[in-house]
């Protein structure tokens, strides 16, 4: 794992982990990106897996969907550390992104993540 | 308008109660039963921002629960309750006077005395007497994670 601000994607299913792959093959850094899959998960076993993967390193949390177990977990952890922070609709562009820019810090790193996230979605005809 | 769906669910409420089951069922209110949640406003916050705004939520502890299912029952909404566990479920089945008749087995992972019965079902053998005493009362009890697939009686429960 390099040192510094990391990466904590959560997601149903296969997703996490998914991403946390597509986006090392763009980026080819390895040790930024953490995934966690809320599969076979309650609650409690849930944020234990997210305490694991954070392992008291100043975090991003990146959630894929708002009315999920994921987010629910993940802002329940939320309170517990103050070196956390929570993003939700994780995407590609912005854990990419992200992988470049996280020497600037928590919440720049938060403000980054939404607006390139944002400004990723384009609908075309 | 009946109770939609009774379900026990150790997630709570999340991405299958809310999209899975909410989104086709029309839900436009969620009880959750939950004394934990019940008395921990933060959390109850949490579930207020990431449910969508045509939703509704109430959080109540049993006993609340008890007082207001046929408040429920009648309500024009459609309404969607949750437990967490199979023990408060069955509280609301045997104290609630018929109004449940059918419980949803949404979610109950592996714990400790736990047996695989399904990929989202693990049941200790107090739970599984408790589910088969409240099935001898008339209830009706099905394990189906989402709408979308077969629901699977009781007693074809592997455990």
């Amino acid at each position: 794992m390099i040192d510094g601000l990391q990466g904590v994607v959560i997601g149903h299913g296969g997703l996490a982990a998914a991403l946390v792959t597509a986006a090392e093959e763009i980026t080819g850094v390895h040790g930024v990106l953490v995934g966690i899959s809320n599969r076979g998960c309650d609650r409690g076993r849930l944020e234990e897996r997210i305490r694991e993967a954070i392992g008291g390193r100043p975090s991003v949390l990146f959630v894929d969907l708002q009315s999920g177990s994921c987010f629910f977990a993940a802002m329940s952890s939320l309170k517990a550390m103050p070196d956390l922070r929570v993003v939700t609709g994780v995407n590609l562009p912005m854990l990419v992104d992200f992988v470049f820019h996280r020497a600037a810090g928590l919440e720049a790193a938060v403000t980054r993540a939404r607006e390139v996230g944002e400004k990723a979605i384009e609908g075309t005809r | 308008m009946t109770l939609s769906l009774c379900r026990i669910d150790d997630r709570l409420i999340h991405g299958q109660v809310v999209i899975g089951w909410g989104t086709p069922l029309g839900a436009q209110l969620i009880v959750l039963v939950d004394d934990a949640v019940r008395a921990n406003q933060w959390e109850q916050e949490i579930y207020r921002m990431a449910l969508p705004h045509d939703v509704a939520v109430e959080f109540v502890n049993r006993d609340e629960a008890l007082a207001r299912l046929r408040e429920w029952d009648a309500d024009p909404r459609r309404v969607m309750l949750v437990t967490g566990d199979v023990e408060t479920m069955a509280a609301l089945v045997t104290g609630g006077e018929g109004v449940i008749r059918r419980v949803n087995l949404g979610g109950i992972h592996a714990g400790p005395g736990r047996h695989p019965c399904l990929r989202y079902v693990y049941l200790s053998d107090d739970e599984t007497s408790t589910l088969r005493r409240l099935e001898a009362t008339g209830a009706v009890i099905t394990a189906q994670d989402v709408p979308t697939t077969t629901p699977v009686p009781l007693h074809r429960l592997r455990g």
